[in-house]
Parts: structure tokens; C-alpha cells; sequence
């Protein structure tokens, strides 16, 4: 557990020191979301129906842009050797830094959403559930991902790669996510797509750090 | 009992599968010749899809065996790692682009049908939205495989690929069956009745049957030719009798 918070801190504390890289994906989050009303008009009954799916998809986008980097520098200098043949378990650590990889580039795009849900003319109780989906929806998407990452580690044009490995399995996450606020729009209730996203993060919680770690360890073979 | 740890040597496997594959050849031209017949000659006529409904023939098959082949993917992928077996991450290797031309046959033959049949090449549909995440894992499989030299590595990394997409395949199925459904339910199942006639069924297990042949054959020639790229620099290669030309 103290080598969790200390991973965690450690990762964070990088993070800090570069804040170019969190702002790049945060940046690249709203212009993308902002491109598509410019793409498909300014009518307000068309946004706010599109809303949801556009917000999730860019999401989807902006978590894909920081997986790269999650286990690459420390690949490169060493670190993740070490890593590896310390007492703790791997996968602990490679928990640790999926909570911070979701700290910087998760909770950031939650906090975001509801400004940006704004310009698309959602309703406060829209942009609450909006922001229920991506809050138990992104950490799917950083726990997925570190999977992917870790096997695309120090391969050849391993980021498109990455991309193709990890979208397809980005799917169930994007249907309920975006899902769940379509439904509360329509008066269905969102609690159904918030129970499954729920479900899907605890599946990842227990199962990703697991596969990532195995990865990890043909990668560092 | 047969030893099977025996035959998870290349060495010993290779012969094996030089002697096998043609009989699976000539079964799959032989299923596929009768299968065919029946599709086109004997099996009569839809009274209201007319002549289209041919196509399932090759597409039910096919979308099986896609959905078949990732199966029996994941399962070489567990042997792989429980057993730290060479054998499964080549036949792996081999298996994949068989897997990924009948997903691409059967989205296609799909899209085939569905003109005539819905008035739309594509909808956005369960069943048509995950074969086609089928064909995209098939796809990331392969890319990640190739892109790592190493091929002891590249089997292990796409191992752990084609057991996450497995776990993956079912929940992914759901999610899109509840997003948004056209799609018949399934025509033929186990526990009733099949609702189409008993010649047209047996057209489509025959077909079926040669699809099963085909794919066995293909991942036998396919990886005794991984085989031979792997192995060049063991002794027992060399002293292959097709290697001495």
C-alpha cells in the first residue's frame, strides 16, 4: 500500500513538472468537441442530441493521446526494471500508475465536460449524469489502455498500433457512457448504463492491472 | 494415449501436419463440391426471399467459423502461457488470417444480402457491429504480432490480445445488442427446432463442414511454413527432404 501511494505521488509529481503534456490531451479534448458544431451547424436541437456522443468520443481520443507515455519513459531509463524486481508486485505498482495516468488525463476531461456540455445546450441534470458516465467511465478507459500500452511497449509505430489494439475494446465504455445520457434526455432513467459502467470499471479494476502486468513482463523479457 | 506433448514439438509436429493437411484439403473440396450442389440445385427456392437467400449458405457458415476460429485462438493462447509451448503461439500465428478472411467474408457476403433483402448495404446492428470489432481485434492482432521482431515475444504479447478480446467478444456483443437490433434471431439453434427447411440446413452444415476442413487445412500448411521460418537454423530442418534441393 505505501509503495501505491508513493507511485502514485512519484507519478503525479512527474506530471507536474511537465504540464505541457496534460494540457496538450486537455486542449486537444475541446477543440475537438468544439470542431463539430462548426462541422454540422449551430442548430441547438441537433447539438444537444449529439451532445453525449461527441463529448464521449473525444474523451475516447484525448485518454488515447496520453496512453503512449504512460509506461514509456520509464521503459526507456530503467525505471520500469526496477520496477519489476522489486518485492512488490507489479501489477501494484502498475495500479498505482493507472490511478495517476487517470488523475491527469481522467479527471481533468470530468471536470471539463459540463463547460463544454454547455456549448451543446445539455440541461444541468443532462450534464450531472454526463459527468456521473465519464467519472465511473474514464478510468475504464486509462485501465484498458494501460493493457495496450504495455504491449505495445518499445515496438515499432506502437502508436497507431495502440490505437487499433485499444479502441475496438473502448466500445462497451463509449455504448453506456454516451448511452447513459441519452437515456436520461429521453426520461428513460440513466441508472441501467450507470449500473453496466459501473460493473465494466469493476471487471477492469480486478482484471486490467493483471493483463498489463503480464505484458509488461514479456516487454521487459 | 497419445502423447501430446510430443507433437508440441515443431520438430516432431511439422511431418505430422505435412501428412494431415491434404486430407483436410480434399475433405474441404469434397464438403464444399456437395455443399455447393445443394445450395444451388437441390435446396428450393425462398418463397419470399427468391433467389438471395443463397447467400447464407456461405454467410452463416462463415460468420461461425470467425467467431469459431477467435475461440480456438484464445484457447492455443492459454496453452501458450499455462505450458510455455512454441507450437500454440505459431498456430496462433497461423490461425488469425483464416479467422480474419472469414470475418471480411462474412461482413461482405452480409452486406450482400442485405441490399436486396433490408435495402441497405449496412446498418448499424448487433450482430453486424461486432463482427465487424470481430474483424478489427483480428486485425490488431495481427498488426501487434508483426510489428514485433522477436517472435517468441510477438506470440506472448498477441496471446495476452486474444485473451482480453475473448473476454472482451461477449461483453461487447451485449452492449451493442442493447444499443440497437435488426438483425433475425438466429435461424439454426441447439435446443429447438430450426425454422428453415431440411434441405437448406443440410446445405449450410455441409458448407459449414467445408469451412471447418478448409480452416484445419489452412492452419496446418500455414504453420508448418512458420515453422520452416522460425526453425532454419535447427539441424533437423536441414536435413528435411525438401530442403536438400
Amino acid at each position: 500500500m505505501k509503495a501505491f501511494v508513493a507511485i502514485v505521488r512519484r507519478d503525479l509529481l512527474l506530471a507536474a513538472r511537465r504540464k505541457s503534456e496534460v494540457l496538450t490531451a486537455l486542449f486537444f479534448f475541446m477543440i475537438v468537441v468544439s470542431l463539430f458544431p462548426l462541422g454540422i451547424g449551430p442548430e441547438t436541437a441537433m447539438l444537444r442530441r449529439i451532445a453525449p456522443g461527441v463529448l464521449w468520443v473525444a474523451a475516447l481520443l484525448a485518454a488515447m493521446l496520453s496512453l503512449n507515455r504512460l509506461f514509456a519513459t520509464d521503459h526507456q531509463d530503467g525505471t520500469l526494471e526496477q520496477m519489476a524486481l522489486s518485492p512488490t508486485p507489479l501489477a501494484v505498482l502498475v495500479s498505482g500508475k493507472v490511478l495517476a495516468h487517470w488523475l491527469t488525463s481522467g479527471l481533468p476531461l470530468v471536470l471539463l465536460a459540463p463547460v463544454l456540455g454547455l456549448q451543446f445546450d445539455l440541461s444541468a441534470r443532462a450534464l450531472g449524469v454526463l459527468m456521473i458516465s465519464l467519472l465511473l467511465g474514464t478510468p475504464i478507459l486509462s485501465l484498458i489502455g494501460a493493457i495496450g500500452a504495455a504491449l505495445t511497449l518499445g515496438v515499432r509505430g506502437g502508436g497507431v498500433l495502440l490505437s487499433l489494439l485499444v479502441l475496438p475494446l473502448y466500445i462497451p465504455a463509449l455504448i453506456f457512457g454516451a448511452g447513459a445520457v441519452e437515456a436520461d434526455v429521453a426520461g428513460l432513467g440513466a441508472g441501467g448504463h450507470l449500473s453496466l459502467l459501473g460493473a465494466l470499471l469493476a471487471l477492469g479494476v480486478f482484471f486490467a492491472p493483471w493483463a498489463a502486468t503480464a505484458a509488461l513482463r514479456i516487454a521487459l523479457d | 494415449m497419445i502423447n501430446w506433448f510430443k507433437f508440441a514439438s515443431p520438430a516432431s509436429f511439422y511431418p505430422l501436419a505435412g501428412k494431415l493437411w491434404p486430407w483436410f484439403a480434399a475433405l474441404a473440396t469434397a464438403f464444399c463440391a456437395a455443399g455447393l450442389w445443394i445450395s444451388f440445385f437441390v435446396a428450393p427456392t425462398d418463397f419470399q426471399q427468391g433467389e438471395g437467400y443463397r447467400i447464407i449458405f456461405i454467410h452463416v457458415p462463415a460468420s461461425w467459423m470467425s467467431m469459431f476460429i477467435y475461440c480456438v485462438m484464445a484457447f492455443w493462447a492459454v496453452i501458450g502461457i499455462t505450458f510455455n509451448t512454441r507450437l500454440s503461439g505459431m498456430m496462433c500465428a497461423a490461425l488469425a488470417p483464416t479467422g480474419a478472411l472469414f470475418a471480411f467474408l462474412s461482413l461482405w457476403t452480409g452486406a450482400l444480402w442485405g441490399k436486396p433483402m433490408w435495402g441497405t448495404w449496412w446498418v448499424w446492428d448487433a450482430r453486424l457491429t461486432s463482427e465487424l470489432i470481430l474483424f478489427f481485434l483480428y486485425l490488431g492482432y495481427i498488426a501487434l504480432t508483426s510489428a514485433i521482431d522477436d517472435p517468441r515475444r510477438a506470440d506472448k504479447a498477441g496471446a495476452i490480445v486474444a485473451l482480453v478480446g475473448v473476454v472482451n467478444v461477449p461483453i461487447i456483443y451485449f452492449s451493442v445488442k442493447w444499443w440497437n437490433t435488426l438483425h433475425q434471431g438466429a435461424s439454426v439453434s441447439l435446443t429447438k427446432a430450426p425454422s428453415m427447411a431440411t434441405t437448406m440446413l443440410w446445405g449450410m452444415l455441409l458448407m459449414a463442414l467445408a469451412f471447418w476442413m478448409y480452416s484445419i487445412a489452412m492452419s496446418l500448411y500455414r504453420v508448418r511454413a512458420i515453422i520452416l521460418e522460425r526453425e532454419h537454423h535447427a539441424g533437423w530442418v536441414a536435413e528435411l527432404p525438401e530442403m536438400q534441393r
